[in-house]
């Protein structure tokens, strides 16, 4: 679905990311742990062609998709919930939805406007307010379902769970896992390692710019390395 | 009262004016938070551009179009040019870079044109209608009714077309906007060709009434600025409310006054207003919650 391989990316003369390997298959959710500063929302920034990769590439659903346009990555199928949800706050809920499925116009998007208040009905309660009014949670709710308006195959998630109370964390988590009954594959940053490992397939441990360990989820959450330096185990 | 009346018809034409130039600063901020102080000199091209094709023989509506186009790829030029390789830059800078395009239009314009004024035929001739002792100009109306049909398009525009909202979400979050599949480079081509278009028709319907030479712009930017920060920045409604209260306050201020003291009778209340209400009549409080 989704492969990385030798990415590299910079920000002025600082490499940040030095030749990332990542691979997601179809279906899959994997997860990217790893702790501030290692170069996380980066690697997704630069899979959605917001940050440009100064070296590797990227291939989804078998397309070099490396130096394509952030839009054109969009109708291809990969979306974004960024971090710090990054919601429009001049718009109202229902605007920010709308525009989450800007490049269709059919009938559809008045079914997934539906299936998304249905997903959090928090939302369609709100659907008139200003999306500045909303609490952090219900923001990472609309940053979530905003991004599945664009109809992706595969969904980046970045930190859905930063600045969150444990309740509300949950709750984000178990909609990521529900990801898999829409068919949608994806691949989630997250600092809360051992949250996102409880959920995820398969994992990666990213350290200063580099994958440094891999391996099925439910292994990286009994690894010693990481109990020690990620789980506080 | 035929007194009063001839003031508020000369007020409100006035007022449309600001309006109309205002509505302009509208577009090019709500996609950019960019105040573009290029937007008179876009007003100017409007106007000249059709006084030479006029004169050139080509008729007076085909002329008008021709330099509305004209005026609209100026603006493109502006955005590909000098705004999109500042790409990164803060806003400040983009705003000294609009400076800097308006004082290289106005010299342009100097040269591809020339230094004295102008004028072509009023769209309906020159005969006034008499309402209540008070007379108006048929082309006070098209400026009045063009500046409300301009307010109409664009309040649908931006409120009514996923277009539009793009362009609100551009101004808001440009990467967030880009995640969503926008275009972001579209929507700023297509705000600057909007703002021009806008500045160029406010050229085309005043300059029978005002005349227009290469160097009308600053005046009408000043004013029409000030206009579009008392409604609210980036407010339609904003725009056009501010533009005919600013109109108004100057005419009344000269006819019962003075005209020396217009402009400081409209800076003293653009003041006031701003102390009371810093984001304008209708402009936005901007409170975000983190």
């Amino acid at each position: 679905m989704l492969s990385v391989e030798g990415l590299r990316s910079r920000y002025g003369r600082i490499e940040v990311l030095h030749g990332v390997d990542i691979h997601v298959k179809p279906g899959e959710i994997v997860t990217v742990v790893g702790a501030n500063g290692a170069g996380k929302t980066t690697l997704l920034r630069c899979l959605s062609g917001i940050q440009p990769a100064a070296a590797g590439t990227i291939t989804f659903k078998g397309n070099d998709i490396s130096r394509t346009t952030p839009h054109h990555r969009v109708k291809q199928g990969l979306a974004q919930s960024p971090e710090g949800r990054q919601i429009f706050t001049n718009l109202s809920v229902e605007e920010n939805l709308r525009l989450g499925a800007y490049l269709f116009s059919d009938d559809r998007v008045a079914t997934d406007l539906a299936d998304a208040f249905a997903m959090f009905p928090i939302l369609k309660e709100k659907r008139n307010l200003s999306a500045g009014e909303l609490s952090g949670g219900q923001q990472q709710m609309l940053a979530i379902a905003r991004a599945l308006m664009a109809r992706p195959d595969c969904l980046l998630l970045d930190e859905p769970s930063m600045g969150l109370a444990p309740i509300l964390v949950d709750q984000i988590l178990d909609v990521v896992k529900n990801l898999r009954s829409l068919n949608v594959t994806a691949l989630l940053v997250e600092q809360n390692a051992y949250a996102a490992l409880s959920i995820a397939d398969r994992g990666y441990v990213m350290e200063t710019g580099k994958v440094t360990i891999s391996g099925p989820a439910q292994e990286l959450i009994a690894d010693e390395r990481i109990r020690a330096a990620y789980l506080g185990l | 009262m035929s007194e009063f009346l001839q003031f508020l018809f000369s007020g409100v034409t006035v007022g449309a004016v600001y309006a109309l130039v205002a509505l302009g600063f509208t577009i090019i901020y709500n996609a950019s938070d960019v105040v573009n102080f290029a937007q008179g000199e876009f007003v100017m091209l409007g106007g000249m551009s059709t006084v030479f094709l006029y004169e050139a023989g080509i008729p007076l509506f085909p002329a008008a179009v021709l330099a509305i186009i004209l005026t609209s790829i100026v603006g493109v030029a502006l955005n590909k040019l000098a705004i999109e390789p500042a790409r990164g830059a803060s806003v400040v800078s983009l705003i000294i870079i609009t400076i800097g395009a308006s004082i290289f239009l106005r010299g342009m314009a100097q040269i591809v044109f020339d230094k004295q004024i102008h004028r072509f035929p009023a769209f309906s001739g020159e005969q006034p209608f008499v309402v209540g002792g008070a007379t108006i100009l048929p082309q006070s109306l098209w400026i009045i009714f063009g500046a409300l049909a301009i307010f109409g398009a664009l309040y649908f525009f931006f409120t009514k077309t996923l277009t539009g909202k793009a362009v609100l979400a551009t101004a808001n979050n440009r990467d967030a906007a880009k995640l969503m599949g926008i275009n972001t480079n579209f929507i700023m081509t297509l705000s600057f060709a909007m703002s021009a278009g806008i500045g160029a028709i406010a050229g085309v319907l005043v300059t029978p009434m005002t005349l227009t030479s290469y160097d009308v712009g600053i005046a009408l930017a000043l004013k029409g600025f000030a206009a579009a920060m008392l409604g609210g920045m980036g407010r339609p409604l904003g725009a056009l409310v501010g533009g005919l209260a600013i109109g108004m306050i100057e005419a009344m201020t000269a006819g019962y006054i003075s005209s020396e003291y217009k402009d400081a009778a409209t800076f003293i209340v653009i003041l006031a207003v701003l102390f009371i209400m810093p984001n304008g009549i209708f402009g936005r409080s901007a409170i975000d919650r983190v």
